[in-house]
């Protein structure tokens, strides 16, 4: 009978959570980090096989305005990816759920579509449309679109029964059982798909620059790796682990807003 | 217009015969308890009612129109309430009425508050008990917009003490409205107390074995569950449901 906290509350207390709990990965992630400087300093390393972190953020600091330009563009590139890619996704976990017969024609094609090997692919990729946007766009959305259209499948298809059953009973039309009952009750589904969509299509951008492109991280990458310049592959690194950090809160950000009244009973179980 | 008629209703899945003749029917404003043991076919009733299913035999008449087959002629309250957890309490039960047409949201408030649940009118199903949620569910089957009610074992999941109270309410709600009610129990006293009649089904295959019309007065209260009078009918439904005398 008790009411917990309402959803201010609540996200105050999430946020007091992350600060008390965060000092362990921090703590881990440091003591590593002394540990790399000081073996590389005791063994003396060479820095272009192994430069130590010091170098590397001198590196990253010193030379900002070099590649903060590679940043921007495979940014823009990995965003505009990730929302083509996760909306054909839903789109046609949608369709498949709606039409069962098509869905089971289709469903291998879509898993045999995560077979092919993109370092095959993109070649060809690269022979039909050329250099420009469109073929890594392609490739983007070819390693989005399917953690959320597997994600967002099985969310329709496991939507409590009891439920369902109400919503017959009551009168409900096909599209009624849909879209106020199967597709709410799968969004946490869906945002599981999102949040891998979110970390692969930064993957996705930088494979699909390393395959032709003028500008981006994927670009700064081999050009320092060629000039055996390592400290600069590993703020490379840095980068796009930063990069997929921050789009995976921004997920979590707007998961924690579009679902309500499931987060506190699933934070309790 | 909300009078059931179910004549000779038949239904077999497979070989096994589920429903055999079962004919009743419940009157304009008149609440009817299905009686009978579990896997008595009483939820295959419902789906006929419901129209989830047709009936192999027989038909089903609601307000005069033919509805065998014809889903959402009915209000319904599940078993379990079946609350959708991402809605507050007032967008849940404004819910059977938002299938049919636009919701009218301050006549659910009130209801709410009639229904002892003013305070949660903006709160998530998982912060209410379970017989708030329960009533919940039965409010959203009377702001549903058809005239006829049916209840599932609302109350089986409850513990006695709870189960007594949503009794009490349910009759204390339904006197207001006087909308007709099918429900179905396999508790003999709460079929007794809140009936007009009893209808006592058979098993394998189901078929309306024995009818008695309760002839307490309404309002009712508490006390006539210790009464001689009600036991006695409850004797004799007790003997009727178990085949003897």
């Amino acid at each position: 009978m008790e009411v917990e906290g309402t959803a201010p509350g609540s996200t105050l207390m999430i946020m007091k959570k992350i600060v008390k709990q965060g000092w362990r990965p921090v703590l881990v992630v440091v003591l590593l980090l002394i540990l790399w400087e000081s073996s590389s300093r005791l063994f003396a390393i060479p820095a272009w096989l192994l430069p130590s972190p010091l170098t590397i953020m001198e590196e990253g600091l010193s030379s900002w305005s070099n590649y903060a330009h590679h940043l921007v563009s495979t940014t823009k590139l990995s965003i505009l990816g990730f929302v083509i890619g996760t909306s054909i996704g839903l789109l046609i976990a949608i369709l498949l759920h709606l039409m069962p017969r098509v869905r089971q024609a289709f469903y291998p094609l879509l898993i045999l579509s995560q077979n092919i090997p993109i370092i095959v692919l993109a070649p060809l990729l690269i022979i039909w449309f050329g250099f420009g946007v469109l073929p890594k766009l392609f490739i983007i959305t070819l390693v989005c679109f399917f953690p959320v259209a597997v994600a967002a499948l099985d969310g329709f298809r496991q939507t409590n029964a009891e439920m369902k059953h109400y919503m017959y009973m009551a009168g409900a039309s096909k599209w009624q059982v849909f879209s106020k009952l199967e597709f709410p009750h799968a969004l946490p589904a869906v945002f599981s798909g999102l949040k891998i969509s979110a970390t692969y299509s930064v993957m996705g951008a930088v494979i699909s620059e390393w395959l032709g492109a003028n500008q981006g991280i994927g670009v700064y990458m081999t050009l320092a790796q060629s000039s055996f310049r390592t400290d600069r592959v590993f703020v490379a690194i840095f980068f796009i682990m930063l990069l997929c950090l921050l789009f995976f809160s921004l997920i979590i950000v707007l998961e924690k807003f579009c679902i309500k009244g499931r987060a506190e009973q699933e934070a309790k179980s | 217009m909300s009078e059931l008629k179910v004549s000779e209703v038949s239904k077999s899945f497979g070989e096994k015969k589920v429903l055999q003749s079962v004919s009743f029917s419940v009157k304009e404003g008149e609440f009817v308890s299905l009686l009978g043991p579990s896997g008595s076919g009483k939820s295959t009733l419902f789906h006929l009612i419901g129209g989830l299913f047709t009936p192999d035999e027989g038909d089903l008449c609601l307000g005069g129109e033919n509805i065998n087959g014809k889903r959402g002629r009915i209000s319904y309250t599940p078993q379990n309430p079946s609350l959708f957890p991402w809605r507050t309490v007032l967008d849940n039960v404004v819910l059977g009425e938002e299938l049919h047409a636009k919701p009218n949201k301050e006549r659910a408030r009130t209801m709410l508050e009639r229904a002892g649940l003013a305070e949660y009118v903006n709160a998530y199903p998982h912060q209410l008990s379970g017989g708030m949620r329960q009533r919940a569910a039965f409010v959203r089957s009377l702001l549903s917009p058809q005239p006829f009610i049916c209840l599932d074992e609302p109350f089986s999941a409850l513990d006695e003490f709870t189960r007594l109270d949503m009794q009490k309410w349910l009759l204390s709600i339904w006197e207001e409205n006087r909308k007709s009610v099918l429900f179905v129990t396999h508790n003999i006293e709460e079929a007794i107390f809140l009936s007009d009649r009893v209808l006592v089904l058979s098993s394998n295959p189901a078929t309306v074995k024995q009818e008695f019309t309760i002839p307490f007065e309404r309002p009712r209260r508490e006390e006539l569950v210790l009464t001689e009078e009600f036991l006695k009918w409850k004797k004799q439904i007790y003997h009727e449901l178990r085949g003897e005398e």
